[in-house]
């Protein structure tokens, strides 16, 4: 490809653009559409992730240990939970502490007023590295010597864990769907353009352009359609997620569903519509080319 | 110079469309291709150009092995061979001039290129004063000049006309044909698919007769040329 022909491929592509510029206008609300909703998407898995990985960390798994070991003992068995290996933090509770807990989590409640500390276990708070993993570290925790049982919340754990999963199998489905549908929505308009140069294109066969020279104005028009169509819907995803986060703000009783400011996701967002944008145009017009040319006579 | 060696074509639906074809055009040599309709000429025309591969045998055209050429090749084989149609071909939405200096451009013609050959093959098919008419202001005549013109832009060393008066009246063939026997006398190949028994008979060159895939005749003098058939 020579330099002096890269200008007139450009402006070719763009021209291909105009030349059904009705079609151009809907590839590009089609493509800023489905991107708004890929955007959206995946902002609300990354916040639902967020949210659940807080939500996560407050879940424990409480440990209690034999009445008849002294506090000496019990503190070892402290020492040995925090050896293992999903613990994060592993926190020691005299059996007084636990009465103090209980007392005042009960507000003083009279009919607990002859509650004692002997009738309490001393006792170890852990929290986990990965819920996910609870129910075998839990039996782990069992089987330590010296541990009269254990209570933790497995279904809540597991719970988080699904919603995670359906999220994130929903939003690689309909991420999928809608840049597919985005991709078609280029190839047809570029393949518009195609037909109506077709008897160009036959020209350009016979005097010996290089298949590479026919297809490059085609690319560029997909290229510059795509990428117009990411820009516009990044611009949009920014203002309508600021607004959306600003009225969440406001509201007391959303306050567990503070969102990531979009500050926070200006990089990963801009590539990932950027290469989005670059992924349904390009793909979208090579396609189209490929076909047309192998359809045509060599 | 195009040689072809006992070449043979059948297409896929069973089609023998050349049964054993062998012939040579030199450089700078006048030829007419005659034959009746399915006797195998635009077959000839398509190996020429390397839209079609031989089943058989060997093509060679100006220094390119059709049958071994490599895809990618095939662009830089067609900048050597200029094709003429019988329904021109042009390209409406453009001018004379833009439709000459398009075909220089799409093969990466240089801007200082195109503003000097353009005018000079206007000039040579005698449309220098309608460059900035469109196709459709211009005669048939007109229009096949153009056609040559465009053929002619990039300087190919052979020239391929496929009934390149096939639309036109006999005043306006007569006109077409003494441009293509100019166009040869500057030393580009010229190779004429015609039906035309008067004009073969009145310009006195080589003439190569075809029939159901084979050459019937080859003749130097151009006169007479069915009566062998």
């Amino acid at each position: 490809m020579k330099i002096n022909n890269i200008g007139y491929l450009l402006l070719e592509g763009i021209r291909g653009i105009f030349l059904h510029g009705f079609m151009s206008f809907a590839a590009v609300v089609v493509t800023v559409a489905c991107l708004l909703i890929v955007g959206s998407f995946s902002i609300l898995v990354y916040n639902v992730n967020m949210v659940v990985d807080r939500l996560n960390k407050t879940n424990e798994v409480m440990v209690y240990i034999d009445e008849e070991l002294s506090l000496a003992e019990a503190q070892q068995i402290h020492t040995r939970i925090n050896l293992l290996d999903n613990v994060h933090i592993a926190e020691f509770k005299t059996r007084e502490q636990a009465l103090e807990e209980f007392v005042a989590d009960h507000n003083g409640d009279p009919a607990f007023s002859g509650l004692q500390a002997e009738d309490l276990r001393h006792r170890v708070v852990v929290k986990l590295e990965d819920n996910a993993l609870m129910e075998q570290t839990a039996k782990e925790l069992e089987a330590l010597e010296g541990v009269a049982k254990i209570t933790a919340p497995y279904e809540m754990a597991e719970g988080f864990s699904t919603l995670k999963n359906v999220l994130q199998i929903a939003s690689v489905a309909v991420i999928g769907v809608l840049l597919v549908v985005s991709l078609l929505i280029i190839s047809n308009t570029v393949k518009l353009a195609m037909y109506d140069r077709k008897d160009e294109i036959a020209i350009m066969k016979m005097v010996g352009a290089t298949n590479g020279f026919i297809r490059l104005p085609f690319v560029v028009q997909g290229f510059v359609l795509g990428m117009v169509g990411a820009g516009v819907a990044f611009g949009l995803e920014w203002v309508l997620y600021d607004f959306l986060v600003e009225k969440i703000a406001e509201l007391d009783t959303l306050k567990m569903f503070q969102l990531v400011p979009f500050q926070e996701l200006l990089i990963p967002m801009l590539l990932t519509f950027g290469a989005a944008g670059l992924f349904v145009g390009v793909l979208g017009s090579w396609t189209s080319i490929r076909k047309f040319m192998n359809a045509s006579a060599r | 110079m195009i040689e072809f060696k006992n070449v043979k074509k059948t297409y896929v639906e069973g089609n023998k469309a050349l049964r054993g074809v062998s012939m040579q055009i030199e450089d700078g040599e006048f030829c007419f291709l005659v034959g009746p309709s399915g006797s195998g000429k635009s077959t000839i025309i398509k190996l020429i150009t390397g839209e079609l591969r031989p089943t058989s045998g060997s093509v060679h055209v100006n220094g390119y092995s059709l049958e071994r050429i490599r895809r990618r090749e095939v662009p830089y084989l067609r900048r050597t061979v200029g094709v003429v149609f019988q329904d021109f071909r042009l390209i409406d939405n453009m001018t004379v001039y833009e439709n000459v200096a398009f075909a220089m451009r799409v093969v990466g013609a240089r801007a200082q290129e195109i503003r000097e050959r353009v005018p000079y093959v206007l000039d040579l098919v005698g449309l220098e004063t309608k460059s900035r008419r469109r196709p459709g202001e211009l005669s048939g005549g007109e229009q096949q000049r153009l056609g040559s013109a465009r053929a002619l832009g990039n300087n190919p060393s052979t020239l391929i006309a496929d009934e390149p008066t096939g639309n036109l009246d006999p005043a306006r063939s007569m006109e077409i044909m003494t441009l293509l026997q100019e166009i040869n006398n500057l030393g580009t190949t010229m190779l004429v698919v015609t039906h035309e028994h008067n004009l073969v008979e009145h310009f006195a060159n080589r003439v190569i007769t075809i029939e159901d895939g084979l050459i019937t005749s080859d003749r130097m003098d151009g006169l007479n040329v069915y009566e062998d058939q």
